[in-house]
């Protein structure tokens, strides 16, 4: 066991991929001699040279571009969006290019990259710097997304996602970069594509992902000591979607919460509620509760801010509500 | 380091001293409140980090700023605190919004990034790297077709000259010759890249001229060399005649709050911060005879204003929590529906 950020998992899963596979690289903007905006790429222009840390004007649509032709010529590109909010700005590169040549071209080509990048509230960056945007990439048939909320995971899930034959949108939560665990990177992570499950509960599933995960745990806690006990589960990917771990947890319980930090409406939360709802129905006590962001944009206020976003103590307030 | 312009398309008249004491207490009071800011972040009252201060870059806010008109419309980039002074903003209700309060101009939801004045004709600073450049075009389009004579300028970093949306939007502004500026504040850096390590074309308005708009480069040290490079852009684009104008600058500090810079050397920023406008102005105000004296009156003046922006913001509320659902869509439209009173609902029914 040792002590590690998020962060310092996320630098470590790149560092030990590049040193495997001489085809990864990284582009994107300030990720060489400044060494990410959030750190994560710090030291690793040193170790690997300027040519695989490709510091890029700022022109996110060509980084994304150039991570796709890079993958159809049999490269794996590491390509950085600064924020998820600049991913609107790349969605032609995204979503037309890289989320269907394999299906236009008849399987003959393959978009093997990673797009790394960070979204969520937190740090009063305003409207345009704090959004939770994957909905859109989920939306988008033949993209793979994955969310890490455990340091474990920001480490082995970048690595198994340097593995996919399909692009992958990696969406970290700047809030978590400073996160501390004890981890054993040796210890066998879980397959890609499986849900985590964190807590076992007779009572309720509350079901999340990314930095919600530590909400629903920390409400879990409390709730607990009401002798509510919750089932919690850390979707991990949602895409693939391991949704045999759900509909176990909740056939067990019958009550089911949905929490996620994008909007509401018509977001990840309102998927995974409209699947349990129809596939678990008859197993269901209860309308599946979705907590999810407000229908709005961000403030940099930090009070309007936090409350455009689940709490865990909205959670323990809803959960205790669901159980009455 | 600073980009010699190839050609100097601006009229050569210079400005008189009465207009240079007044530039200068306009460059004096960005400085000053930056500084505020500066003062506001480390107290602990900002709205967050992602504070981007303009210090070095006063003359081009205010030697472009003083070509424009009443009317005139504006865009900036993440950088525009000092440009919206110069354009006459109230500095009380910049601080706020900086601090996040309910009497900034954006009642505390915009912050440092999104400050906004439909009636000072900004049309809203923007923390996309290029966002607030083709709604220029736009408002240019608008200016033209209602014959209201007003300009319209984009303010933006040469970080931006990797955004294709720039080349897309000068295209359109040269294509209907549009009454509309491209300002690029040149001050060498973008975050942690210079501007040679972004592109090698680093004479940047060239590029305007390959889309047939005027094009010209400016260096800020002398903010009457701005005014009048910025008057002959301006003008020109008054008449149907869309320009590119590229302020070579410094940007003194780091690139936001938290950036120390290493990845600059103190001898460079030594160096880049001889490029100060400020000093510059003093120096030529004094070689025209105003006193020491009266030079500090306007400083003191500058200090005393922007202390109190501190105070009123400190002073100032947070937004009220619903007024979180305001301002979604326009007044009189329903408000979306809080998730807790939604949660409310369904668990009644239940
Ligand atoms: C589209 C987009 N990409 C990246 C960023 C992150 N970012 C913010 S400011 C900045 C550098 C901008 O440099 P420049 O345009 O020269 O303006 P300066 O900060 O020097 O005033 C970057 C990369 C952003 N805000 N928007």
């Amino acid at each position: 066991m040792e002590k590690m950020t998020y962060r310092d998992a996320l630098r470590q899963a790149l560092r030990d991929a590049m040193h495997e596979d001489e085809d990864i690289f990284i582009i994107g903007e300030e990720v060489g001699r400044y060494g990410g905006a959030y750190g994560v790429t710090k030291g690793l222009i040193d170790e690997f040279g300027p040519e695989r840390l490709l510091d890029t004007p700022i022109s996110e649509p060509a980084i994304v571009g150039a991570a796709v032709g890079a993958a159809m010529a049999g490269m794996r590109p590491v390509a950085e969006l600064m924020y998820v909010d600049f991913i609107g700005m790349t969605m032609d590169q995204l979503c037309n290019q890289a989320a269907k040549i394999r299906y236009m071209f008849g399987g003959q080509i393959g978009v093997p990259m990673v797009l790394r990048t960070q979204g969520g509230t937190g740090r009063s960056a305003g409207a345009q710097h704090s959004q939770s945007l994957e909905a859109y990439v989920m939306h988008t048939p033949g993209l793979r997304l994955a969310m890490p909320a455990t340091v474990h995971d920001a480490y082995h899930l970048l690595r198994q996602a340097l593995k996919q034959p399909d692009p992958v949108v990696f969406i970290e939560h700047k809030g978590l970069y400073a996160l501390q665990e004890d981890v054993d990177l040796n210890a066998p992570p879980p397959a890609w594509g499986k849900a985590a499950v964190h807590r076992q509960g007779d009572d309720l599933v509350i079901v999340t992902y990314s930095r919600q995960l530590h909400y629903a745990l920390e409400a879990a806690e409390i709730l607990a000591q009401d002798g509510i006990e919750a089932t919690v589960i850390d979707l991990r990917t949602l895409n693939p979607l391991d949704f045999e771990t759900i509909r176990h947890a909740v056939e067990q319980t019958g009550k089911a919460m949905v929490l996620s930090e994008g909007p509401l409406t018509a977001g990840v939360a309102a998927e995974l509620a409209a699947r349990i709802s129809e596939e678990c129905f008859d197993f269901l006590e209860n309308p599946v509760l979705r907590l999810a962001g407000e229908d709005i944009p961000i403030s940099v206020s930090a009070g309007l801010e936090a409350g455009s976003v689940p709490s865990p103590s909205l959670v323990v307030e809803y959960a205790r509500k669901l159980m009455k | 380091m600073s980009i010699k312009p190839t050609t100097r398309s601006a009229p050569s008249g210079k400005v008189s001293n009465t207009d240079l004491i007044g530039l200068y207490r306009e460059m004096r009071r960005i400085r000053t409140f930056e500084e505020r800011v500066g003062e506001l972040f480390v107290r602990g009252q900002s709205a967050g980090s992602m504070l981007h201060l303009s210090i070095g870059e006063e003359s081009a806010a205010v030697g472009v700023c003083s070509a424009m008109k009443g009317g005139d419309t504006f865009t900036t980039h993440h950088r525009g605190h000092g440009i919206f002074l110069a354009r006459g903003a109230d500095p009380n209700r910049m601080m706020a919004e900086i601090a996040g309060k309910d009497t900034g101009y954006c009642q505390g939801k915009g912050g440092s990034m999104h400050i906004a004045d439909r009636g000072l004709g900004h049309l809203g600073a923007n923390a996309i790297v290029g966002g607030g450049i083709p709604a220029v075009v736009g408002a240019g389009l608008a200016a033209k077709r209602r014959g209201s004579g007003a300009v319209s300028v984009a303010f933006f970093g040469d970080g931006a000259m990797g955004q294709g949306i720039l080349y897309e939007s000068m295209n359109m502004a040269a294509l209907w010759s549009l009454p509309v500026v491209f300002v690029c504040i040149n001050n060498q850096w973008g975050m942690g890249t210079r501007v040679d390590q972004a592109t090698r074309a680093t004479v940047l308005h060239e590029r305007a001229l390959a889309f047939g708009l005027k094009g010209d480069t400016v260096d800020s040290i002398d903010v009457l060399d701005v005014v009048a490079a910025a008057q002959g852009t301006i003008d020109a684009a008054r008449a149907g005649m869309p320009g590119f104008l590229a302020v070579d600058c410094y940007r003194f500090f780091g690139h936001a709050r938290k950036d120390k810079s290493p990845y600059r050397s103190e001898e460079e920023e030594t160096d880049g911060r001889k490029k100060d406008p400020i000093k510059q102005a003093h120096t030529e105000l004094t070689q025209a005879g105003h006193t020491q004296q009266e030079l500090d009156a306007i400083d003191g003046a500058a200090a005393a204003e922007m202390d109190a922006t501190i105070d009123f913001a400190i002073a100032s509320n947070p937004p009220a929590q619903d007024a979180m659902f305001r301002d979604v869509f326009a007044p009189g439209e329903p408000e979306p529906e809080p998730l807790r009173q939604r949660l409310d609902r369904i668990l009644a029914r239940d």
